[in-house]
């Protein structure tokens, strides 16, 4: 399962990297969604992978090795809901510069080859 | 206290007279009067400390685990120069109240004056050496504001970035002199510094340290090759050159030299930098000064040449030769000051400031050419006059060091007297002479009040001149024995020592110099001369002009070969950097500690095939297909959200959930706007070499990254966790924050300042959006409706969006989706609730509610829905903060820290026992914020869609209609 976690992590990392390294704005919005849940797994991988153990406590007195790591879940949280507010910033850029530019290019302007 | 008052004062009044209005020109004198005064009451009231020879220190922790504290020390140097500070100071003040025009906005030359006299203060007054820089600094930022008052004249810009750029960078060389210092007695305290003297002279670092602070005192005391800054600083007002140019600030750096004398003199490298510099600068000062048109320039070159003789006493460093700077110090500051205000004056009456117009002043201005012929005197060094003491005792220091070998010091310093006797006279010319016709304005005496400061120092030069023993003496002494300690030296101030080498030089200098003029003026023709001669090659400022214009275009030159504006290599140094800084600085993997892995699951194992293949897909299609793109990087978000199910983290699996969902409508909306991309049928057109390089480069990366995170994700996955505070959490969040679900608690009670910084960040975001949005115009070939809606067969195609949710093909759903509102609310509230002790939480209920709304935007059109429900979500966004906000601040009303939460415990009828947090108020901020966020964000760019049906050739309407329609939203 580490494993299987792991290699996906790679994968959506590798085509995030691959994607906003292209000369679209579009693509380079997908590449960044995508790096994003990369690095939120990693992040959340932090804390271990945990099954059927969700940090919520029944009564105070617990032994607290039976829970999943709240803490980089916490972090995450947070991540995702930052990471909305930065695509959508991101794609008002996009929109504003194809507005301003007449270009869907990264750099505002076609490429000159 | 008393002391920090001193200093704290000016800045004050500083702030208070920036608050005041354009035309008080009256407050603000009155205000900065006051200031002065008070300043001088709290001197004296220091007096009777610093005369019984007391060190009056105040300190203030101010990064105490740094070693430094804010220390203010008086000691007899410190209280007469702050003396100086405050008296010149007064005296610019009343000045500048009658130069100054009412045109002016005094309120910022007030303002600059009064911060510049409380940083001069902070430098005089500093007892560490590190808040001495940067008090200095300041006085450097001060005197580049005020040279640059009158901004809309060229010449004060240039003079005033000229005199900061050259000041700023030795007190950037101070700064790094004064670390090194510091490094070599461990203690930045001046004390502990001063007393450290030998300890510094034999630390192989000495030579460093000083020639770092004396790069700093140097640029600051305009000494050569530093010196061009000043003539161009006489672009400030003339009450700016008086104080600043002329009294303190240039004397900031010698003073800084006597301030370390006890820690670094007394070596040939002292005598050698300093007094060279000191002798070089005296001078070029005095011989370029005779060849001056401007008052203000001649007085400047003069102000250098003075400088450079207290310089030269710094550097021959004897005990006596320390006297005679400080004395001379004081003395310069009077008679310079007095010169200054003069030749303001003349300026004010005149209209000029042209020693080739200027005649015959005396029959107009009697009072004021009296003083400034008295003032020039002292100047030139008359007997009776307080410059013939502190020159003479000049004279008899070089006569004392040069002796029989460097005899050439004392020609130096004869020389230097003959030319400052030719420039007093080139100034005092003004004054006689048949009276010149045709000046700018004509003549008359200042206001009374105008001259009184130039009567006032007039009559203290004469005061000290004949009777030093008991007017400046006592003074002296103080300042003499604080530097000097108890070895300061028997020295005589008095008028007459008897016929002795001194006074035949000064003799000689007098007479040299009286006859020097005559000779320029008949045989060279001083008054139409261009320029200097011999030295108008050495042009210091044309020098500084060049560096910077080569500063300038060797940047521009690297950020053309190293630099770029395009964004894929930028992105591609940072992948690569990404990759290869981790690779350089990880070293050897730790030894392989494996914990039991979890087994293969099938399940688990196929979800991710599909999760990682659409995430490749995307990659893929991203170019031509945006839409499948979309589709597929939801794939891969919804795979995300499943695994955070699967890995025990539920609140993570809704929030993924729900934000996937918006995203992807808020893109959808976006897609629009793109231009198209079309795939040509006969397949792709085979792509030059240089795109398959760049290709292939970025797959590599792209490769190597991938790699690279995983093996790091696996590399950790397999190692047992070290301790950490998670623990913590999970014992304390039923317990100390009265819920059960441990992230929920972590993110609104444990961790809910993080939380507070969260919702701002998305509220502020979520205006940004907005506010680009309102000026966004759309590219005019995605304006109109789409190719494939405009299928005439259609009927929908001829219905607005509300039609055809109304009564067109859309009724249905749209009548499902309406039932499906107030269900959806309530699953919201019902996940909001739950948030404390199960999944769910403000996030979550904030996106499920927006989702709500959006779905109903979606199906029946913007111009639908606005007309039943009016949703503002500018005020959910400022309520939620102010509630989250508020939440925290009542912690304080209770006496605990910001953001402390509280748990209330209220039995309900029907309901049961319903547990109220502090924490569930904060949350209902956050929900209010994510909704308010959410909608502002989707609505500003659903609007678009409505300005962009308006047809073209209505863009003036549309512009009017579309700000008002920005404001209903």
């Amino acid at each position: 399962m580490e494993l299987v976690l792991a290699i996906s992590v790679g994968v959506v990392f590798g085509a995030g990297i691959w994607l906003i390294l292209r000369p679209r704005t579009f693509q380079l919005i997908t590449g960044l969604l995508l790096m994003s849940y990369a690095v939120n797994l990693v992040i959340f991988a932090m804390g271990r992978l945990w099954v059927d153990k969700p940090p919520i406590t029944p009564t105070p007195a617990i032994d607290p090795a039976q829970f999943a790591d709240p803490l980089p879940q916490g972090l995450v949280l947070t991540a995702i809901v930052i990471g909305f507010a930065t695509t959508a910033l991101y794609l008002v850029m996009m929109i504003g510069a194809r507005g301003l530019s007449g270009s869907d290019h990264v750099d505002g302007e076609e490429p000159r080859e | 206290m008393l002391l920090a008052s001193l200093v704290l004062l000016p800045f004050l009044g500083s702030v208070l007279a920036a608050l005041m209005p354009q035309d008080a020109r009256n407050r603000e004198s009155w205000l900065a009067i006051g200031v002065a005064v008070g300043g001088l009451a709290i001197a004296a009231a220091l007096f009777p400390q610093v005369a019984a020879g007391e060190v009056v220190r105040a300190e203030f922790a101010w990064l105490p685990a740094e070693g430094l504290d804010f220390v203010l020390r008086v000691d007899g140097l410190a209280w007469v120069f702050s003396m100086l500070v405050l008296a010149i100071g007064l005296l610019v003040v009343l000045y500048a109240r009658y130069y100054m025009s009412p045109e002016d906005p005094v309120p910022r030359f007030f303002a600059f004056l009064l911060a510049f006299m409380g940083s001069m203060l902070g430098v005089v007054l500093s007892g560490n050496l590190v808040q001495l820089v940067v008090f200095w600094e300041l006085t450097s930022l001060t005197s580049f504001l005020l040279i640059g008052y009158w901004h809309h004249r060229a010449d004060a810009r240039r003079g005033a970035r000229m005199a900061f750029t050259v000041t700023a960078t030795g007190g950037l060389c101070l700064m790094a002199g004064v670390l090194v210092l510091g490094h070599i007695v461990g203690s930045y305290d001046l004390d502990v510094v001063l007393a450290a003297g030998d300890q510094i002279r034999d630390h192989e670092l000495y030579l460093p340290a000083l020639v770092l602070v004396a790069l700093g005192a140097l640029t600051k005391s305009a000494q050569f090759p530093f010196h061009f800054w000043l003539p161009h600083a006489m672009a400030a007002p003339t009450p700016v050159s008086s104080y600043l140019h002329s009294a303190t600030m240039v004397k900031a750096g010698v003073f800084l030299l006597v301030r370390l004398w006890p820690a670094l003199a007394g070596t040939p490298e002292w005598t050698w930098i300093i007094g060279g510099a000191g002798v070089c600068t005296l001078l070029i000062g005095a011989f370029v000064a005779i060849f001056q048109h401007d008052l203000k320039g001649l007085l400047a070159y003069s102000t250098i040449s003075h400088l450079g003789l207290i310089t030269v006493l710094i550097g021959i460093g004897t005990p006596l030769a320390i006297v005679a700077a400080i004395f001379h110090i004081l003395n310069h500051a009077t008679f310079k000051a007095s010169l200054f205000m003069a030749a303001g004056i003349i300026d004010h009456e005149t209209g000029t400031r042209d020693l080739r117009v200027l005649r015959g002043l005396r029959h107009k201005l009697p009072i004021t050419a009296t003083l400034a012929i008295v003032a020039s005197a002292a100047m030139a060094g008359v007997p009776l006059l307080n410059g013939f003491l502190s020159k003479e005792m000049f004279f008899a220091e070089t006569l004392h060091v040069g002796g029989d070998r460097n005899w050439w010091m004392s020609y130096a310093a004869v020389a230097m007297g003959m030319f400052s006797v030719a420039y007093s006279l080139r100034f005092i010319s003004v004054f006689f002479g048949t009276p010149a016709q045709g000046l700018p304005r004509d003549p008359h005496e200042p206001p009374r009040w105008m001259r009184f400061p130039v009567e006032l120092l007039v009559l203290a030069c004469l005061v000290v001149g004949v009777a030093p023993g008991v007017s400046i003496e006592p003074l002296l002494h103080l300042a003499v024995v604080a530097t000097l300690g108890e070895d300061a030296p028997a020295y005589d101030l008095a008028v007459w020592h008897g016929f002795n080498l001194p006074l035949l030089m000064s003799v000689c200098a007098l007479v040299g110099g009286m006859l020097l003029y005559g000779v320029l003026r008949r045989h060279f023709d001083l008054a139409r001369r261009e320029r200097v001669p011999l030295l108008h090659r050495l042009n210091g400022a044309q020098a500084y002009e060049t560096t910077m214009l080569q500063l300038t275009r060797g940047a521009e030159w690297l950020l053309r070969r190293v630099g770029t504006r395009r964004l894929q290599p930028q992105l591609m140094l940072m992948m690569l950097a990404l990759l290869l800084i981790p690779l350089l600085l990880a070293g050897a993997p730790p030894a392989w500690t494996v914990i039991p892995v979890r087994g293969f699951d099938p399940i688990f194992a196929g979800m991710w095939l599909i999760g990682a293949g659409c995430a490749l897909a995307a990659a893929w299609m991203a170019k031509y297909h945006r839409l499948a793109a979309l589709a597929l990087v939801g794939g891969t978000g919804i795979v995300t959200a499943a695994t955070f199910l699967w890995l025990s983290a539920p609140d993570l699996a809704l929030t993924q959930l729900m934000v996937e969902t918006v995203t992807t409508v808020l893109i959808l909306l976006g897609l629009r706007w793109l231009p198209p991309r079309i795939e040509s049928i006969a397949g792709p057109v085979q792509p030059p070499w240089q795109v398959w390089t760049r290709r292939t480069r970025d797959l590599a990366l792209a490769v190597g990254g991938g790699l690279a995170l995983a093996a790091l994700t696996h590399a950790v996955l397999v190692h047992p966790a070290s301790d950490t505070i998670a623990d913590f959490f999970l014992l304390n969040a039923l317990g100390g924050g009265g819920g059960s679900n441990v992230v929920n608690v972590l993110l609104v009670d444990f961790r809910s300042f993080d939380t507070l910084g969260e919702i701002t960040v998305l509220a502020v975001v979520a205006l940004t959006v907005y506010a680009l949005l309102r000026r966004f115009r759309p590219a005019p070939e995605s304006a109109g409706i789409p190719p494939q809606q405009r299928f005439e067969g259609d009927p929908a195609s001829r219905q607005s969006p509300a039609e055809q949710a109304g009564s067109g093909y859309l009724l249905v759903p749209g009548i499902y989706l309406r039932l499906l509102l107030p269900f959806m609310g309530v699953i919201a509230v019902y996940f909001f609730m739950r948030g404390h002790n199960l999944p769910g939480g403000g996030f979550v209920a904030g996106l499920i509610f927006a989702v709500a709304i959006l779905v109903q935007y979606m199906l029946a059109g913007t111009v639908w829905v606005e007309s039943r429900l009016n949703l503002r979500p500018h005020r959910w966004l400022g309520f939620g903060l102010l509630l989250a906000c508020t939440t925290g601040l009542g912690a304080w009303w209770f006496g605990h820290p910001f953001l402390t939460t509280h748990t209330a415990h209220v039995e309900w009828p029907l309901v049961g026992e319903l547990h109220l947090p502090s924490a569930f108020v904060f949350d209902l901020g956050v929900f209010a914020v994510v909704v308010g966020t959410t909608m502002l964000m989707l609505v500003a760019l659903a609007h678009q869609s409505l300005r962009a049906h308006r047809h073209p050739g209505e863009d003036l309407t549309a512009d009017g209609q579309g700000g008002a329609e920005g404001r209903r939203i």
